[in-house]
């Protein structure tokens, strides 16, 4: 029903080893305790880390939530992005996006080394 | 005894997790000013290092958040991020409950604090300890300022906090040192990672240099509003650098290091308190 209920689920997620194997198992039924929307269960089942940036979840869970996935660094900025030019700006919150859609703001340095790409 | 060292430090989880991304040249004259800083301060010669941190919703929620807050265990785990993410292999971190509940005591006497017997360490504390105490051989005390969520305590009572902090150090036998991490401008884990406010960092840290109270508590300058608008959430965190300002009481600083890496998200920053100024 609010935001404050799906970073509380992050939240716990993100901290609770145990909560994140259920969550492997049955997506739905660890949702079921929290009073969520239609709208917030499926993005937090998807999961669709857009729609989650859009609704206004905070930054530093929502870029665990993402790891939790394996969803790589550049990868995930570029879901917020898509986020916001699928449903539109973020919600609420603190964690507003600044930047243009098509902006590139932190580059990765092509080297030797590599692994950067 | 008494605060023996003082300094502040980045602690964004990209300069660990993403070290292969950055331009080699800066990123490993980055991590040479780290390193020094971790030598100076184990030449001090601690017996407890104190990391104030702006934690990550890794331990406190909106349900019940303290202002500040002072871990008291004899060990931490961390790093609570997927190491493999933060590029720091997960561990028990040394604490010292006994100095911890002394400190903490002490504190008390000059600001309102909680106090926390479990804390799970995530990178703003553990990516300075990386650099700081790679061997993990001094005891850590884990403070926390709520940056995150709003609202949040304001800086003059950061600042009375560091003061409460100083004269806990003074009113104990042992050799303590005081660490801030986080901050300076930044917008981290958003689309926006990546873009800094260099001008702006550097004006706030020559403010820290001089350890000016006034020009470091400048509401024109430092409101919420005004630190949303020009350095982005993650600018919040100055309030774990000028607690530390406060704690060093008057002592001039030194900026080692103050370059944006922007893959880090931050312009990566080394910067120490010179105790003997006054």
């Amino acid at each position: 029903m609010t935001l404050y209920a799906v970073q509380k689920f992050l939240y716990e997620l993100n901290r609770t080893r145990a909560l994140q194997t259920a969550y492997e198992e049955d997506r739905h039924a660890v949702l079921e305790p929290f009073d969520l929307t239609d709208e917030e269960t499926s993005a937090l089942v998807e999961p669709d880390i857009g729609k989650l940036f859009h609704l206004g979840v905070n930054g530093q869970i929502l870029m665990h939530f993402a790891a939790f996935h394996q969803i790589e660094w550049q990868d995930y900025l570029q879901r917020m992005r898509d986020g916001i030019a699928d449903y539109g700006p973020v919600r609420e919150g603190v964690y507003a996006m600044t930047t243009g859609l098509d902006d590139v703001v932190a580059p990765v340095h092509q080297s030797s080394e590599g692994s950067a790409s | 005894m008494s605060l023996v060292f003082a300094g502040v430090c980045s602690h964004a989880p990209g300069i660990t997790g993403r070290a292969h991304m950055a331009d080699p040249d800066v990123r490993d004259r980055f991590y040479d000013a780290f390193r020094q800083m971790g030598d100076d301060l184990r030449a001090a010669k601690p017996d407890a290092v104190v990391i104030i941190a702006a934690e990550h919703f890794a331990n406190f929620f909106m349900n019940n958040m303290p202002s500040f807050a002072i871990g008291m265990a004899d060990s931490y785990e961390g790093p609570i991020e997927d190491p493999g993410w933060l590029g720091i292999e997960r561990r028990q971190v040394p604490g010292n409950r006994d100095i911890s509940q002394r400190f903490i005591t002490e504190v008390m006497k000059g600001s309102d604090i909680a106090y926390a017997e479990e804390w799970k360490f995530d990178h703003g504390i553990m990516v300075p300890l990386n650099f700081l105490t790679p061997d993990y051989d001094i005891p850590v005390i884990p403070v926390n300022i709520n940056c995150q969520g709003p609202p949040l305590a304001p800086l003059e009572r950061a600042w009375a906090f560091g003061e409460s902090m100083r004269q806990a150090c003074e009113a104990m036998p042992e050799r303590i040192a005081i660490i801030g991490t986080g901050g300076i401008s930044h917008w981290p884990a958003t689309p926006d990672s990546g873009k800094i406010n260099e001008e702006w960092d550097l004006d706030f840290m020559d403010r820290w240099c001089r350890n000016d109270k006034a020009a470091l508590l400048d509401d024109d300058a430092y409101n919420d509003l005004k630190v949303y608008a020009d350095a982005g959430q993650g600018g919040f965190e100055i309030r774990t650098y000028l607690t530390v300002s406060a704690a060093a009481r008057g002592a001039k600083g030194v900026v080692h290091f103050c370059e944006p890496i922007p893959i880090f998200a931050v312009s990566c920053t080394v910067a120490t308190y010179d105790l003997a100024t006054v």
